[in-house]
């Protein structure tokens, strides 16, 4: 059984590193057919990543994609597709900007406050498909793409200035109107202005959360049950329209905090300028990480580094296009790797169940022998 | 199970102390004179001005490539050197942040935002650049003693391509196309819109916005555009159509073209744009902005010791908006350019006044 487990835990790092080392290779590939030096950008880029306060964007830029790719991974684990992670926490982040900017309470509860705030929203938001699913039979990857669109939409109706919206004096941006102080998030100030959002802990403690919920609760085994199998959950006593609903609240709900980190450290306020498709680089981040915890923990500081690393590649005479080039060529790349590398595994497994068989069967025969 | 518990918390704990130990020895990205600003360190007395791009990036034809013309000009005629920077998509005020802090600790100065998404993080960075100077285009929120704020009077400018617009139709219907639903193109759209019903009132004026906000692809895909522009030239009856929209104003431009009707382009003069040459025939004027020329100002006030500061506003009658007449069609149009200069007249003398909202 323990040799079983080593084998197991090899075949989960090779998926990963094959993945991205086929990546890095395409990407030279690309590099070089279209002309420019395929090494020198890769070296940029690590040395980029060796600077403090890039390494400060990139903790603070992997905690938002560590949230995003938790709630696409809740989903995964249930076989939903939650492509509405982008909607839901832009949506939860709007209105908990105008909740947060419109009461004064002692920082704690303001920030509770505003954090339950965006877990609900991203939760209502992620529900309304989960109803759809559960009730109408509505695939999800519809209703959240649609859900996205009109996330975009209300957002957009609602943060004009007429509605819950302010144009400050002289600009021509929009937003929520600054939240006090009391709801700023304390973060872990590393001097010379570089701080870590003190959201970015609460994110990693989430997955250590997600973990325990996942493996060591009665509710974790009937979410993967229903995700492995539906019918046999049915059967042995889940209510599986009930999970699927569950599931998709609890996923919307861990969207709505992906936009917190920013709201709560940052920006203070919901604008134009609020960053976007985290949810989708969750996605990436989620299939990376093939929705463990400790996965998506690197993939999203990966993703985060490409991301950060790549962005003053131009200054330095290189597109930083290259940074979405490798981020798309390892989206392939973890597909297929993944693929072939449970494949080998499933052959492998079944060979050894073989073997282990017809050695057992010859045992037995001796035993049945010897009596 | 335990084992692969065991293997992750080794794994992560290694993984903390290596990021924390690069980070306890860390420097700056801006420290650093070696490979990324190799270029610079060469001669690093020389001046150098830095601008750092709004959406869509050099090469959309429009807005940012204006403020690169005024960075090349710079280049040129004052003997600088310029630096440029580009934004992700989807990136977050953070970035700004540090993109900027990078650029002034270079020793760029000016340091330049092009676009109003710079506001919050050069409201954060100028004051601990006290010697550069930051220059913002429209915006007048953040203001300091190192703050120049550089700004348009766009709806004069969409004014006078109201009334040209409405003069030239002859089905009496125009089309407006505004990139993304935000406050600065709808200060295009007031004034179109004024210009239009102020020179003929029973014009009608189709308008349309490609995308909502936080969703920019209004400013930076021509297929967008282009499907807006069809739409109201075909169904809508439009003849002419001004499409404020960044680099998906050129689809609108091909559409047009493509119906053999007219195009108003924005921000530059699009007539000379060497990637719009073959449809420039149908570009009956473009509304420009002179982002080139505030770009060049800025930087030349600084070179000169004088760093300019406070709210430059460029209006019609420094001719920091105005109406392009490249076109040789359009210079023919003898009663369409005396409207337009009366027009013009008129708005300089303040006895038209024209609106920032529709």
């Amino acid at each position: 059984m323990k040799k079983f487990d080593k084998d197991r835990l090899l075949l989960a790092f090779a998926g990963p590193a094959l993945a991205l080392v086929t990546a890095f290779v395409l990407t030279m590939i690309v590099l070089a057919a279209t002309g420019v030096d395929p090494i020198d950008p890769l070296r940029i880029m690590v040395e980029n990543a060796g600077y403090e306060d890039v390494q400060v964007l990139i903790v603070n830029q992997a905690g938002t994609y560590y949230l995003a790719a938790l709630a696409v991974a809740i989903g995964f684990r249930m076989n939903l597709f939650n492509i509405g992670v982008d909607g839901q926490y832009r949506l939860a982040a709007m209105v908990s900007a105008v909740v947060g900017t419109a009461v004064t309470l002692p920082g704690p509860l303001h920030i509770l406050l505003i954090v339950l705030v965006a877990m609900m929203v991203g939760a209502f938001w992620s529900g309304i498909a989960g109803v759809l699913k559960a009730k109408r039979g509505v695939s999800e990857v519809v209703s959240t793409i649609m859900l996205n669109a009109i996330a975009t939409s209300l957002i957009a109706y609602l943060i004009l200035p007429k509605n819950l919206g302010v144009q400050p004096e002289g600009s021509n941006d929009l937003n929520t109107g600054e939240i006090a102080q009391s709801g700023w998030f304390p973060a872990v100030d590393l001097g010379d202005g570089l701080e870590i959002y003190g959201f970015t802990f609460v994110a990693f403690a989430l997955g250590i959360v997600y973990w325990f919920v996942l493996n060591r609760t009665r509710f974790g085994f009937d979410l993967r049950a229903t995700g492995a199998s539906e019918s046999a959950a049915q059967a042995s006593g889940v209510d599986a329209k009930k999970m699927i609903i569950t599931s998709m609240l609890i996923s919307g709900a861990v969207a709505g905090l992906a936009g917190m980190p920013v709201l709560l450290g940052e920006s203070h306020t919901y604008s134009l300028s609020f960053p976007v498709g985290i949810g989708f680089t969750g996605i990436t981040i989620a299939l990376l990480g093939r929705n463990s915890p400790v996965g998506i923990f690197f993939a999203a500081l990966l993703m985060a580094f490409i991301d950060k690393a790549s962005a003053s590649l131009d200054t330095a005479g290189y597109a930083k296009e290259i940074g979405t080039i490798m981020k798309g060529l390892i989206v392939i790349a973890v597909v297929v790797s993944y693929e072939l590398v449970g494949r080998y595994g499933i052959r492998r497994q079944q060979q050894k169940v073989g073997e282990e068989l017809a050695a057992g069967g010859a045992i037995k025969t001796d035993k049945e022998v010897a009596a | 199970m335990r084992r692969i518990t065991r293997i992750a918390t080794v794994g992560l704990a290694s993984a903390a102390l290596a990021l924390s130990a690069t980070a306890c020895g860390g420097k700056n990205s801006s420290d650093a004179s070696s490979s990324s600003s190799s270029s610079a360190s060469g001669d690093a007395k020389a001046a150098t001005a830095a601008i750092a791009y709004d959406i869509g990036g050099r090469g959309d034809q429009s807005f940012n490539d204006a403020a690169y013309a005024g960075l090349q000009k710079a280049e040129t005629d004052l003997k600088i050197k310029g630096a440029e920077a580009e934004p992700t998509d989807g990136e977050g005020e953070a970035d700004k942040v540090q993109r900027l802090t990078e650029l002034a600790r270079k020793g760029n100065n000016p340091v330049i935002g092009v676009g109003f998404a710079y506001a919050p993080a050069i409201k954060k960075v100028a004051p601990k650049f006290p010697e550069t100077t930051f220059g913002i285009i429209d915006d007048t929120s953040v203001t300091g003693p190192n703050i120049a704020n550089l700004v348009f009077n766009e709806e004069q400018g969409s004014y006078l391509a109201g009334v040209a617009a409405a003069k030239v139709s002859k089905t009496g219907t125009v089309g407006f196309i505004g990139g993304v639903e935000v406050p600065l193109i709808k200060k295009f759209e007031a004034g179109f819109t004024q210009g239009v019903k102020d020179t003929n009132p029973n014009a009608k004026v189709l308008s349309a916005y490609l995308t909502q906000p936080p969703n920019f692809d209004g400013f930076a895909k021509p297929d967008l555009g282009k499907a807006a522009a069809q739409g109201q030239l075909s169904a809508g009856g439009a003849d002419v159509v001004y499409a404020a929209a960044g680099l998906a104003g050129s689809g609108a431009i091909e559409a047009a073209h493509a119906a053999g009707k007219w195009a108003i382009g924005v921000d530059s003069d699009q007539y000379n744009q060497a990637g719009l040459s073959k449809y420039k025939d149908k570009i009956l004027t473009s509304v420009t902005k002179d982002v080139s020329d505030s770009v060049y100002n800025l930087i030349k006030s600084v070179k000169d010791g004088k760093p300019e500061n406070g709210e430059i506003r460029y209006g019609l009658d420094k001719d920091g908006v105005g109406l392009s007449d490249s076109n040789p069609e359009y210079k023919k149009m003898a009663d369409v350019i005396a409207a337009v200069e009366k027009a013009k007249a008129d708005i300089i003398s303040k006895k038209i006044t024209v609106k920032t909202a529709p």
